[in-house]
């Protein structure tokens, strides 16, 4: 039977990368969805091998330009646990803050630059800011304090420069860090607005079940480390992940789709952050997600938009009292000595766990690395999504079909760079 | 007169040099209104297409398909940029050009055939005639401003290529060289970041790519005379610059 191809729209926008969706009807059974990722290998694990622990956090940033610090924590983490290094408790906060800056600047940026411009059925954020320019200046002084925060910390706002094994080149001074907080006081009571702007946003649904991974740090609601916990019941340490979730290479994709031992897909990002570890969420970010009506466990893949806004809040918050607390670290480095063996380094980036594994020589040189991005993981689950939405997507005009496609795309905030960029759309019945 | 055409696009790349063009916060929606978005998938799903006044490339060209389209982009566009350091001198991918390509794929992939990929991961001016670079991993938003400022005048900003030593020396730093035997390569790398990594007591690992006039070969014996061995210097050149002549040259010759 000849395909005949119903709607090719061209070029996906609004998705950090390179890949398309093809939607094909294939007579039998349902259709057959494949997120093809064309997005050009660059083959970071291979080139690390040879390379000095030392290097590796800046080598690793340069995978993704949206989010270089969960790259370069997951990777400091597996090498100061196998290492044996203590960081300073005061380094830890400037750690986090940088992290908490790269969520606030990485979510502002998808929630209004990238996913609202589909809500509001406009082509991108310019248009948006015809209609609301209001609007559209506070979100970009929002991503513009996201970014303050790297800067502040990292020196630059991508690839930043300031982390090492052990600690951190040069830490800030207390005034340049506490210079921060008027800003981060207005945007926290400024935040609510924008929150209860983005819920007000109608939204496609679609409930379904899902298997849901997230890092689980008993501290804080985890960002920077934690032990892998999903809601089916597991609890792993870091360095059990790959016992747990299988790689496998597709045909149309230059990314590895990871699924969980038992085959199946699942998610990691917001939703699964917000469903697992409701109860750690900062009072305010809680009080908002009442409000507008979210509560876990969350099995609507749309939801995401709405819990990446509220995670904003977290964010804002959580900053706020850790740039309070900031004390200039007594030790801003601490020495170490590099030691052979396999370690395993965790972290939740904006879009879910990014994991991290390498092999290390007695000289410190790195023999063997595993890097597990986020949309690797995500891959399949996007491609269910899709499957579930079939029905509707099919039975829709091109306009229409196209906009919930991607859309069902963007709900994970795909980083193609990352998972090795380009999405297009094709759709095609038999 | 009607707004300039405007088109951004990613190739074998981290996304980060287009990311800088948004995380013009403040300058934004300001320079936004005096183009015409013609292409930039990023941030719009609205593409008029070619023809271009100003396309702004990043990323290293790496596939077949990328050869084909920085040919038809040059051809569609008047002005064609190089942004960053993948675009301008390879980025790290282009490390793989040192290595047989067949054991890259394998260390990533485990059916190795499926993600075809070019021998090696080339910069732009490689294939076609680059009209302007912004050097970086990642660029400067400031000398990105200043080169939209520029061109939208209708002139053409210098950015002079003088060793990141000059910024370092403005910032009021002790040599990290001289004083800790520290590998830094700030004489050797053109400015742009503000000495951003010595000023942190750490030393410069080549973002900007070559100084002007830079002299490697001597730089590297001061370096080996300050205790400073020459598989480190080797290391930090295989950086986001290794494709650029004459750190590419040193590479070659020194292993």
């Amino acid at each position: 039977m000849a395909r005949r191809v119903v709607v090719d729209t061209g070029p996906m926008a609004r998705v950090e990368g390179e890949g398309s969706l093809s939607i094909v009807e294939t007579g039998t059974g349902g259709p057959e969805v494949k997120l093809n990722i064309f997005e050009p290998p660059r083959f970071f694990e291979a080139l690390l091998r040879g390379r000095r622990a030392e290097e590796v956090p800046d080598i690793v940033s340069r995978i993704c330009g949206i989010c270089p610090v969960a790259y370069q924590i997951s990777s400091l983490n597996a090498f100061e646990g196998l290492f044996g290094v203590e960081v300073d408790e005061q380094v830890r906060r400037l750690r986090r803050i940088l992290y908490y800056g790269e969520w606030i600047e990485s979510h502002a940026l998808h929630v209004f630059m990238l996913a609202a411009p589909d809500l509001m059925r406009v082509p991108d954020a310019i248009a948006m800011a015809k209609r609301d320019p209001e609007l559209v200046r506070e979100a970009l002084t929002l991503k513009r304090l996201g970014n303050r925060l790297v800067s502040a910390v990292g020196g630059r706002e991508i690839h930043p420069v300031s982390l090492k094994i052990g600690g951190i080149y040069r830490a800030p001074s207390k005034e340049a860090v506490a210079s921060l907080l008027p800003e981060l006081d207005r945007l926290r009571s400024s935040v609510h607005k924008m929150v209860a702007f983005v819920s007000s946003l109608e939204r496609p649904s679609l409930e379904r079940e899902s298997t849901l991974v997230c890092l689980c740090d008993p501290s804080r609601y985890a960002i920077d480390r934690g032990e892998i916990v999903s809601n089916q019941g597991l609890r792993l340490p870091p360095s059990a992940f790959e016992e747990n979730f299988e790689e496998h290479q597709v045909e149309y994709s230059n990314a590895l789709h990871s699924r969980t031992k038992g085959g199946g897909s699942y998610m990691v990002g917001p939703l699964a952050r917000f469903s697992l570890n409701y109860g750690q969420l900062n009072p305010a970010a809680r009080a908002l997600a009442k409000e507008v009506g979210l509560k876990p466990p969350l099995k609507d893949p749309f939801q995401s938009i709405l819990v990446r806004a509220l995670e904003i809040v977290h964010a804002l918050e959580e900053t706020a009292r850790e740039v309070r607390e900031y004390e200039e670290p007594v030790r801003p480095s601490v020495p170490y000595q590099v030691k052979a063996g396999t370690c395993y380094g965790v972290s939740e980036a904006p879009r879910g766990i990014l994991y991290h594994s390498y092999a290390v020589n007695g000289r410190g040189h790195v023999e063997r690395a595993k890097i597990v991005p986020p949309t690797a993981q995500n891959q399949a689950r996007m491609e269910d999504d899709v499957r579930l939405l079939a029905p509707r997507i099919m039975n829709s005009d091109a306009d229409e079909a196209r906009r919930l496609s991607e859309m069902a795309i963007r709900n994970y905030d795909p980083c193609i760079s990352c998972a090795t960029h380009f999405l297009r759309l094709d759709i095609r019945k038999a | 007169m009607s707004k300039p055409r405007l088109g951004v696009f990613k190739f074998s790349s981290c996304d980060g040099c287009q990311l800088s063009i948004l995380d013009a916060e403040e300058e934004l929606l300001e320079l936004l209104d005096r183009v015409e978005l013609a292409d930039f998938l990023e941030a719009s799903s609205a593409s008029a297409g070619a023809p271009y006044d100003v396309a702004l490339v990043e990323g290293s060209v790496s596939t077949e398909e990328e050869v084909e389209r920085i040919i038809r982009i040059r051809k569609e566009s008047k002005m064609l940029v190089a942004l960053g350091a993948c675009a301008t001198s390879g980025g790290l991918q282009a490390l793989r050009n040192w290595s047989r390509l067949g054991l890259f794929e394998s260390a990533v992939y485990p059916e190795p055939k499926v993600a075809r990929a070019l021998e090696k991961a080339l910069p732009v001016s490689d294939f076609v005639a680059v009209d302007f670079e912004l050097r970086g991993c990642p660029v400067s938003k400031a000398q990105l401003l200043q080169f939209f400022a520029a061109t939208l005048r209708g002139t053409k900003p210098r950015f002079p290529a003088s060793a990141v030593c000059f910024e370092c020396k403005r910032e009021g730093n002790p040599c990290l060289v001289v004083a800790g035997g520290t590998p830094c390569l700030g004489p050797v790398t053109a400015s742009g970041c503000g000495a951003l990594c010595p000023s942190r007591g750490r030393g410069c690992y080549g973002c900007f790519g070559p100084s002007d006039d830079a002299n490697l070969d001597s730089y590297a014996s001061w370096l080996s005379a300050h205790r400073v061995d020459r598989s480190t210097i080797g290391l930090l050149l295989k950086g986001a610059n290794s494709q650029s002549p004459e750190f590419r040259r040193w590479i070659e010759k020194n292993g």
